[in-house]
């Protein structure tokens, strides 16, 4: 790098770009988070959602699926699921998904396995209103099409 | 080596090598399992066998940077470490903490290990990459905190250099993200908005201070060159990379239920996360060009060229095939996001650790470099290692671009099915896992190379006085 470019001047653009740019993406989180409840119809995320959240989390479902794109990608994606397995519709959704989880692992060779989970009705009616939570929040038309 | 306390590193860069094995071990399962689908089930099922290879990487390499951090703070700072002690200490409490995490996944299914550690209390659980137990997570932070403490100190009373205040910030952010880590609300965007303030911030913000500044160190010592063209290298690098990389997190928020304005303030931003990383690259090259002296370990200044090429080509070029937003939005969640990770995190911090502990390790067992068979072996690893990966990269980029062009870009009703796409694409994970085999040698090349006999070679006068002179 020229001589005329010092040591001095670097280290300004970095700690005045930094400063800036660190303020900057604080005021755009206050705005995100501010928007956010609309966006995620946060007034319908309930005690069930709430638990289906945790169902979700406790049994690692990530590390296969991935959940608005993100997580592993060894499984379907889950954010529309409900539209996919449940045709959008709430019960029949549910019948769905709990036939599903009793169903595994699916005695299949060489097919990937799901592992049984063992989760109680309770649990899997959470899931499914986290899941069905989900698939609502205004994700700018993501997954492009059924799917995942 | 310089000061005394240096040594604690030792043990630091030892285990970080024993994960980075296990991590391996792990992958190849991985890898096997996609392509024989109840491979080890229902023993080891695929989201345990994940967890515990993505959860070794990351100890691994912060195992390595405590190890980098505890070696060359000292010789930076012209002082002994403040508590060589504590650090070693706090050694055997990251070790253990992070053995019985791991021997916790493999021995319990997940629901029972966060029953058993108390999970309902502060839930922080099954989110990718941050599946450890709450608890373990405190003991991260309470590790992190007696390590900054230790080095802080160190840094605060001894020589203050560019590379070591950089490396500080990076290690001070390393942790101050984390904290995000224990924050999980149920609102699932609002998760993973933050969620992305421990990951994104981490890989793409802090840890490429830390990148840099272990760099920056290697080629001091190696080529002799000028301290302050180093520091100014140091500075645009690290300006770069925070001025792209903090709004560049908006690559992230595209489709999670963040506004739209993330569409195009992360796409501009994360466009040009690939220029510190080109930077960085022209860096290590250069100043290998400019070297005053001829180190006698080639086999350090081959990791780091390697890290910067491999970096740039991992995060750089292969983080912006996917991260405009119009072509993420057919590319997220696929295996081209894969094919980058894999890549970037090899050739940036897995080949960071690996240049540092080159440098470090033979100067810790008293020699100024290892012999010429020794590191013929070592530069064998790397070459095999890093073709390894490639390979590996090239053919998750060509499940990805397949996998996009059977499941995603067709319109419903016409699009294969995730399941039904993933059988199409087993010859592209077939030939992965073979790539994965071929890492996998290069990993126990580089092993061996630790173990080649030194007897016959006593280091050179040359590098005698170079040492000295360093």
């Amino acid at each position: 790098m020229s001589e005329r470019f010092t040591k001095s001047m670097a280290r300004n653009i970095y700690y005045g770009g930094s400063a800036f740019f660190i303020l900057l993406f604080l005021g755009l989180t206050f705005d995100t988070v501010t928007a956010l409840p609309e966006r995620d119809n946060r007034d319908q995320l309930t005690e069930e959602v709430a638990r289906g959240k945790e169902v979700w989390e406790v049994n690692n479902c990530v590390g296969c699926h991935s959940l608005m794109g993100e997580g592993a990608y060894f499984a379907p994606e889950l954010a529309n699921v409900f539209d996919r397995r449940g045709g959008a519709d709430e019960a029949t959704f549910k019948t769905y998904l709990k036939g599903w989880m009793m169903a595994q692992p699916i005695p299949a060779p060489g097919r990937r396995k799901m592992p049984q989970f063992h989760l109680t009705d309770q649990e899997i009616n959470d899931l499914a209103e986290f899941l069905i939570w989900t698939s609502r929040i205004d994700d700018n038309n993501w997954p492009p099409n059924i799917e995942g | 080596m310089k000061y005394k306390s240096q040594a604690v590193a030792k043990p630091y860069f030892v285990f970080a090598l024993i994960l980075f094995v296990g991590q391996i071990v792990f992958g190849l399962i991985l890898g096997t399992q996609y392509v024989i689908g109840d491979f080890l089930f229902p023993a080891i099922p695929f989201n345990v066998a994940r967890m515990v290879h993505t959860n070794l990487l990351i100890v691994w390499l912060l195992f390595g940077f405590m190890g980098a951090t505890y070696y060359l703070v000292p010789e930076e700072s012209q002082r002994e470490l403040h508590s060589p002690l504590l650090a070693w200490v706090l050694f055997w409490v990251f070790a253990a903490a992070g053995t019985l995490t791991i021997i916790g996944y493999l021995a319990v299914p997940y629901a029972k290990l966060a029953e058993i550690t108390g999970n309902h209390l502060l839930p922080t659980m099954g989110r990718e990459f941050l599946e450890q137990p709450t608890i373990t997570k405190i003991g991260i932070v309470v590790v992190a905190l007696g390590f900054l403490y230790n080095v802080g100190l160190t840094v605060l009373k001894g020589r203050k250099t560019v590379v070591n205040i950089v490396l500080m910030t990076g290690l001070v952010g390393l942790a101050v993200f984390f904290l995000f880590a224990f924050y999980n609300p149920s609102a699932l965007t609002l998760d993973k908005y933050f969620w992305w303030w421990v990951v994104h911030l981490w890989v793409e913000g802090v840890w490429e201070l830390i990148l840099a500044s272990i760099l920056a160190f290697v080629l001091i010592k190696t080529t002799g060159v000028d301290r302050e063209v180093i520091e100014k290298w140091l500075y645009v690098i690290i300006a770069m990379a925070l001025i792209s990389g903090i709004i560049g997190t908006g690559h992230h928020y595209f489709y999670i239920g963040a506004p739209e304005y993330w569409l195009w303030l992360g796409s501009v931003f994360s466009a040009l996360e690939p220029l510190p990383f080109f930077m960085m690259m022209l860096f290590a090259i250069n100043m290998v060009r400019r070297r005053r002296r001829n180190h006698p370990n080639r086999a350090a200044t081959t990791w780091a060229i390697g890290c910067a090429v491999m970096a740039f080509l991992g995060a750089g070029v292969w983080g912006f095939l996917h991260t405009l937003a119009p072509v993420n939005y057919y590319t997220h969640g696929s295996q081209l996001t894969a094919a980058h990770g894999h890549l970037a995190f090899f050739g940036a911090y897995a080949m960071i650790v690996m240049a540092i502990i080159s440098y470090a390790m033979p100067l810790m067992r008293g020699r100024v470099a290892n012999n010429a068979q020794a590191q013929k072996l070592e530069i064998a690893s790397c070459w095999l290692m890093s073709i390894g990966m490639l390979l590996i990269t090239l053919f998750l980029t060509g499940a990805g671009v397949h996998q996009v062009m059977l499941q995603r870009w067709p319109e419903s009703g016409e699009a294969l099915a995730f399941m039904a796409t993933h059988d199409a694409l087993a010859g592209w994970f077939w030939a992965r896992l073979a790539a994965g085999g071929l890492f996998t040698l290069g990993l126990i090349a580089y092993l061996v190379s630790f173990f080649v006999p030194q007897r016959e070679v006593a280091p050179t006068e040359d590098a005698e006085a170079q040492t000295a002179a360093a």
